[in-house]
């Protein structure tokens, strides 16, 4: 796709985005207010896993602190939602440093078991302290509101996700190019390599923990006066999976990717109503079928090169293909 | 005195089958490097399978001796092993030489499809073992110990003990060791690597069944979702001992059951897991070798 046409594209997008609540119905509407927290949180999981390369399976822990954040501020001391999002923010950078530090030395399969670690601890800790409201969660949590308007209805709610949103597609693609993305993606194919060209892996692999945390909270505390209760069940185990496949499905590191994943893995379910106990399980043999024949997802990432490259050299910048044998090879005997 | 003996024994039944389990990570991961996440569910697997040949062979709730017992842990063990091996030759296969996080994610998307589909197949709520356990026993120094927690360990060490003489002395344990030190070598030199790969997901996959089945008859309750925090405790066993050790996975097994339980006794049970896995999160940063095993950090 040439850039123009790239660009109507998206901006159609955008349009049907905007003009859908008046086309759809309350139902509709919902889930695409789900799929609209999906896009956010898989793209914060993207600057993590697909970005960096590092296996978060607590993702979900994040998304918890955000809301928990919001809605204990909101409830106990009377906060305003707008003040509570950068306290959120600033506590879910923290609470990345704090589970990244540690155990970014550890090998990425240690990684994965220890994030999975943090998230049950979380969601332990949320379950057993009197602050979040133990086992019955945090509930009355108040509207936000602009000015004198408060928003209570659920169109006003897939605004503000919509504009969430955006910023986040926005923010991670521009992150994804920049300087630092670059340096991302370096450590993740070859950390030794990153390392010799100056680029510090341990504060790099910090900075995707801490970003990909404070998206994460965003959503969570958008969530939180968007529900209005929240309860430890919502920040499962299975939720932070879910995202991971919206990643996985869309494609690491792609950004129309992972927000085509995120829309697909909360409108998939809605689509699937009859089946509904085997899901999970269709979710799980399409977690090994995409890791088996088609690894770089449904909408892989393509390394931009300047404008005006070859398409050849376009294609062969493309992740995936039968080149990678060799390279997968030498990262076995690294093993 | 008589709680302390009380928890170190209760610990002891729970470490042996964190053992069990935490064996076929060790083994897998010494062989081909690969944490497999959908082993605690091969644990549920057996505890099920083992719950529908009680059901249709003994029937009734005295059970049919001991002798049936066995017979049902042995063929459970033989089932669920060569579902591990179908696993490992359609999953994991073919990902041998992908990227890392390929594989990881194809074991999640197996653990899923496991769970799930023993939900379809056996339902959501927990279902009543059909067994019903004596709990007779003999008291020692004032702790109440039963014949069924002498005999679970019993059988528990009877298998590690198996396994370790199987590694040791046989050639095909000879085999399993060499390709953990070089698999391309051991390709060389004839070694059928993929047949001893199969091979160690079956003894891998039939321990984690043994322990579910006997973790069934023992709680007497299972639930499609008791592999998850399970298997991460295993997991968890398995670092604490070293993992691509097996000695160290018994070890860290027994370790993890017994300091569990005394975690249990002094916070409260609902701190229970909370105890678990911190214990594995300062192993992984303070001695990420575990008490016998070999180098975890990508680099010092």
């Amino acid at each position: 796709m040439n850039p123009s046409r790239k660009k109507i594209a998206v901006v159609l997008l955008l349009a049907v985005a905007c003009v859908l609540p008046f086309l759809s119905n309350n139902y509709w509407l919902d889930v695409a207010t789900l799929a609209l927290f999906y896009v956010v949180l898989a793209q914060g999981l993207n600057v993590v896993v697909g970005f960096a390369g590092l296996l978060d399976l607590g993702y979900a822990a994040f998304f918890a602190v955000g809301a928990y954040t919001t809605g204990i501020l909101m409830t106990v001391y009377q906060w305003s939602f707008w003040l509570t999002l950068p306290v959120a923010m600033v506590f879910a950078a923290i609470v990345g440093v704090i589970i990244g530090a540690p155990t970014l030395r550890l090998r990425s399969d240690y990684l994965a078991i220890v994030t999975l670690g943090f998230g049950e601890i979380i969601r332990i800790l949320a379950i057993n302290l009197t602050i979040t409201g133990s086992a019955s969660g945090i509930y009355g949590i108040p509207r936000p509101s602009i000015g004198g308007y408060v928003l209570g209805g659920q169109i006003d709610f897939y605004y503000l996700n919509l504009i969430i949103a955006v910023l986040a597609v926005v923010a991670v693609k521009r992150l994804g190019t920049s300087r630092i993305g670059r340096a991302w993606m370096y450590i993740r194919e070859d950390e030794d390599a990153a390392e010799a060209m100056g680029i510090n892996r341990i504060n790099m692999k910090l900075l995707a923990y801490s970003i990909g945390a404070v998206i994460g909270s965003l959503a969570g505390s958008v969530f939180a006066v968007k529900m209005s209760a929240i309860a430890p069940l919502s920040f499962s185990f299975t939720q932070s999976i879910m995202i991971l496949l919206a990643v996985v499905l869309g494609g690491l590191g792609s950004i129309p990717g992972v927000v085509l994943g995120a829309v697909l893995v909360i409108a998939l379910p809605e689509l699937l109503r009859s089946v509904e106990d085997w899901r999970y399980l269709i979710f799980g043999a399409a977690l090994v079928a995409m890791m088996l024949f088609r690894p770089q997802g449904l909408w892989p990432a393509r390394y931009e090169m300047k404008r005006g490259a070859r398409r050849s050299k376009t294609e062969e910048a493309t992740e995936g293909g039968s080149g990678n044998d060799v390279k997968l090879d030498n990262e076995k005997c690294n093993a | 005195m008589d709680i302390l003996v009380q928890t170190l024994a209760d610990g002891l039944v729970i470490g042996a089958f964190y053992s069990l389990i935490a064996l076929g990570y060790t083994m897998v991961f010494g062989i081909i490097k690969l944490l497999n996440f959908a082993h605690g569910d091969l644990y549920m697997l057996g505890a099920f399978v083992g719950y529908t040949l009680l059901s249709v062979l003994g029937g009734d709730s005295s059970g049919g001796g001991l002798m049936g017992i066995l017979i049902v842990l042995l063929l459970t063990m033989v089932i669920v092993g060569v579902i591990g091996m179908g696993i490992e030759r359609v999953a994991y296969r073919p990902l041998l030489l992908a990227p890392r996080l390929s594989i990881l994610i194809t074991a999640i998307g197996v653990s899923l499809f496991l769970e799930n589909g023993s939900m379809i197949v056996w339902g959501a709520q927990y279902q009543v073992y059909p067994l019903q356990l004596s709990h007779d026993g003999i008291s020692l120094l004032g702790a109440k110990i039963t014949y069924v927690q002498i005999g679970l360990v019993f059988i528990s060490a009877l298998l590690m003990l198996g396994l370790h003489l199987f590694i040791n002395r046989s050639l095909y344990g000879k085999a399993m060791r060499a390709i953990a030190l070089d698999q391309t070598a051991c390709h060389l030199m004839g070694i059928h690597v993929h047949k001893v790969i199969g091979l160690t997901f079956f003894i891998g996959a039939s321990l984690a069944a043994g322990a579910g089945t006997m973790a069934g008859a023992y709680y007497g309750t299972v639930n499609f979702m008791m592999g998850f925090v399970i298997g991460l405790k295993a997991f968890t066993a398995a670092v604490l001992g070293g993992i691509g050790s097996i000695p160290g996975a018994m070890l860290g097994g027994l370790l993890l059951g017994m300091m569990e339980t005394a975690g249990t006794f002094i916070f409260g049970g609902s701190w229970k897991d909370v105890v678990a896995f911190s214990l594995l999160i300062m192993i992984l940063v303070l001695k990420p070798t575990g008490i016998m095993g070999e180098k975890v950090t990508e680099r010092m």
